[in-house]
């Protein structure tokens, strides 16, 4: 029987065709695959830079299939304003963990959206430092346990988890914000819609856009992928409501 | 062009611009902020980029970024910021990245005070960030000179793919001199910007910026290719100036900056007494010019080697370094913004002569 076959479902362009270093149950590759359609679809692959952090993701610069820069610990977002800056005509964006963007990199971090950069940053919240073996992040939750916090948080002494959404949007400067999650195919097809929105924002120069996405860290969370997934859904979206946090309104009179 | 009369440190922002500088990243800091100041203003008129950051830290990463692009981009800054800026340095010297760092320096340590020093050589010239690397240092002691090393140093991060440094002390950037920008800025063919820089993937291969290599064979060749570079720096790159040497010489001096002007009113005024003395000047300080050095300083006259600082015997290492021992090397320096006149280096100069001589009475 001739059949008339059609691709409906491949690797997108953007994504190589390599075996990632991620564990099992790290939802890292679904986000690297989000961003990768989206570069796609918009027909921005040839004119984008990324800037890799210093994380679990430091080696992301091997799966996308873009140019990239190596930044130091939490100064990504230096790297792409002052590579954007030159090239305003160039697609920029910061792939950045919660260890890498909420703690070493918070100044950075917020100037670059205080001053409304033209980039955009996908900000993996997995509320613990993965590549270095599960120590506490700024995002790490009340009482959870990880290595250098052994009898699981204690808000008393190191403070409470920092919501970087909701901490980002208080900024005046205008700028498109949304935290999503990728542990269910439901929530996967929405964080696409707001990473694809950041980067159409981008593309025609309006605002500085940050997607903060929920993900799982089976390995250092000390459970299966399975139980990670249910970990996170139980845990951290009650912290880390998801939603749109500012939106970007265009200014009167344009 | 006809000569105007600059404060150092505007000279050195105009010189910048003469230079192709495209983009400037700061952060106010005295004694360096007049360059930002200067450029916050020019830098639009000539359609460059400039941008204020909010720390040392972040502008020199910004430098990273921007220097990624391949184009001429530097950043001003003054002792305590420069230290902020080390992570990024050591690691767009890993990268093989261009970019211009200009320190005016003050005296230190700490946040030490605001009045020229030249208290930085050792983080300059010795690597102040980790790792195997260098930077190609340069020394002003006049504002034209940091006219035209400014304009120098542009080049010299295009020609080697590494952050090239100017470090004047404050007087170089506080004074105001004479100066002449050239007519038009020629400059010896330079490699390609294509054949490296971050400009999208479109009909090429994805290019990766980075100074990571976490296999330890991949490292080593990294660190090899660049001490290549700095074999060829040591070739190409060593500047120098003699003042007053001679046969008759029995005291070579050696200082730069500021300091070996002020040197040089000293041995214009020993010569009118009688006493012959020569000045050694590095205009490099990386590349150290050991071989010139070590040529002057081993004349058959020369007794003894009088290295004078506005900083505790740091760039003396490097000159009795250059000496092997076969000269004595004496020390005379003042730090924390005290800046030496010219009878304190006389009232040396003589102090030394005399040891000479009275080691020789006691033989």
């Amino acid at each position: 029987m001739a059949v008339d076959s059609k691709t409906v479902f491949d690797r997108p362009v953007t994504l190589r065709d390599v075996v990632t270093h991620y564990c099992p149950g790290c939802t890292h590759g679904v986000i690297h695959r989000m961003v990768s359609e989206v570069l796609d679809e918009l027909g921005l692959r040839e004119r984008t830079c990324g800037v890799a952090p210093v994380g679990c993701s430091v080696l992301c610069y091997n799966y996308f299939d873009t140019d990239f820069m190596e930044a130091p610990h939490g100064r990504a977002p230096a790297l792409a304003t002052g590579f954007k800056r030159m090239r305003p005509d160039m697609i920029v964006f910061t792939y950045q963990g919660d260890g890498d963007l909420a703690s070493i990199g918070m100044g950075e971090i917020i100037h670059a959206a205080n001053r409304g950069e033209k980039f955009t940053t996908i900000f993996v919240n997995n509320a613990v430092y993965g590549m270095t073996g599960g120590q506490m992040a700024p995002t790490t939750l009340p009482g959870q346990i990880t290595t250098t916090c052994p009898m699981g948080r204690d808000t008393s002494l190191t403070g409470e988890p920092i919501r970087i959404a909701e901490l980002l949007s208080a900024l005046a400067t205008p700028g498109y914000i949304e935290r999503v999650a990728v542990h269910t195919p439901a929530h996967i097809l929405k964080a696409k819609k707001a990473i694809r929105k950041a980067f159409t924002l981008q593309r025609d120069n309006k605002c500085y856009t940050l997607v903060e996405v929920l993900s799982t860290c089976p390995t250092n969370w000390g459970n299966t992928p399975g139980e990670a997934i249910e970990w996170l859904d139980e845990n951290m979206m009650k912290y880390f409501p998801l939603g749109c946090y500012k939106d970007y309104v265009e200014p009167e009179g344009s | 062009m006809a000569k105007v009369l600059m404060k150092g440190n505007e000279a050195i922002a105009e010189a910048a611009l003469r230079a192709g500088a495209e983009g400037y990243f700061c952060y106010p800091i005295t004694p360096q902020t007049e360059v930002a100041e200067y450029l916050s203003k020019r830098m639009p008129e000539v359609g460059g980029m400039f941008l204020q950051g909010e720390s040392e830290l972040a502008v020199a990463n910004m430098l990273f970024g921007a220097a990624s692009t391949g184009k001429r981009v530097f950043t001003t800054s003054s002792s305590p910021g420069i230290s902020l800026m080390q992570e990024a340095i050591s690691y767009m010297a890993g990268a093989e990245l261009p970019a211009v760092i200009i320190n005016i320096m003050r005296g230190g340590p700490g946040l030490g005070g605001i009045l020229p020093a030249q208290a930085d050589y050792f983080q300059a010239v010795k690597g102040g960030g980790h790792g195997d690397y260098r930077t190609l240092v340069l020394a002003p002691s006049t504002v034209q000179e940091a006219v035209d090393l400014t304009m120098l140093c542009f080049h010299l991060a295009q020609k080697y793919r590494n952050p090239v440094m100017m470090i004047g002390d404050g007087m170089i950037g506080q004074m105001m001199e004479a100066v002449e920008f050239p007519e038009s800025y020629e400059e010896p063919p330079l490699p390609s910007t294509d054949e490296w820089a971050a400009t999208g993937a479109l009909d090429r291969k994805a290019r990766i910026i980075k100074s990571l290599f976490l296999d330890p064979v991949g490292l080593e060749n990294n660190v090899l290719i660049l001490e290549k570079k700095y074999q060829q720096m040591i070739r190409e790159e060593v500047r120098c100036e003699s003042y007053k040497i001679s046969a008759e010489n029995k005291i070579l001096i050696v200082a730069y900056g500021t300091m070996a002007r002020i040197c040089q009113t000293a041995i214009d005024e020993l010569e009118a007494d009688g006493v012959s003395v020569g000045l050694f000047r590095p205009i490099s300080l990386y590349p150290f010019p050991e071989k010139e050095i070590l040529r002057e300083a081993t004349r058959k006259n020369i007794k003894s080697v009088l290295t004078i600082e506005m900083s505790m015997a740091q760039m003396m290492e490097d000159v009795e370094r250059a000496i092997q021992g076969r000269r004595p090397v004496h020390f005379f320096g003042r730090s924390g913004g005290i800046v030496p006149t010219p009878e304190e280096v006389k009232e040396q100069v003589l102090k030394v002569l005399s040891i000479k001589r009275r080691t020789a009475k006691k033989k």
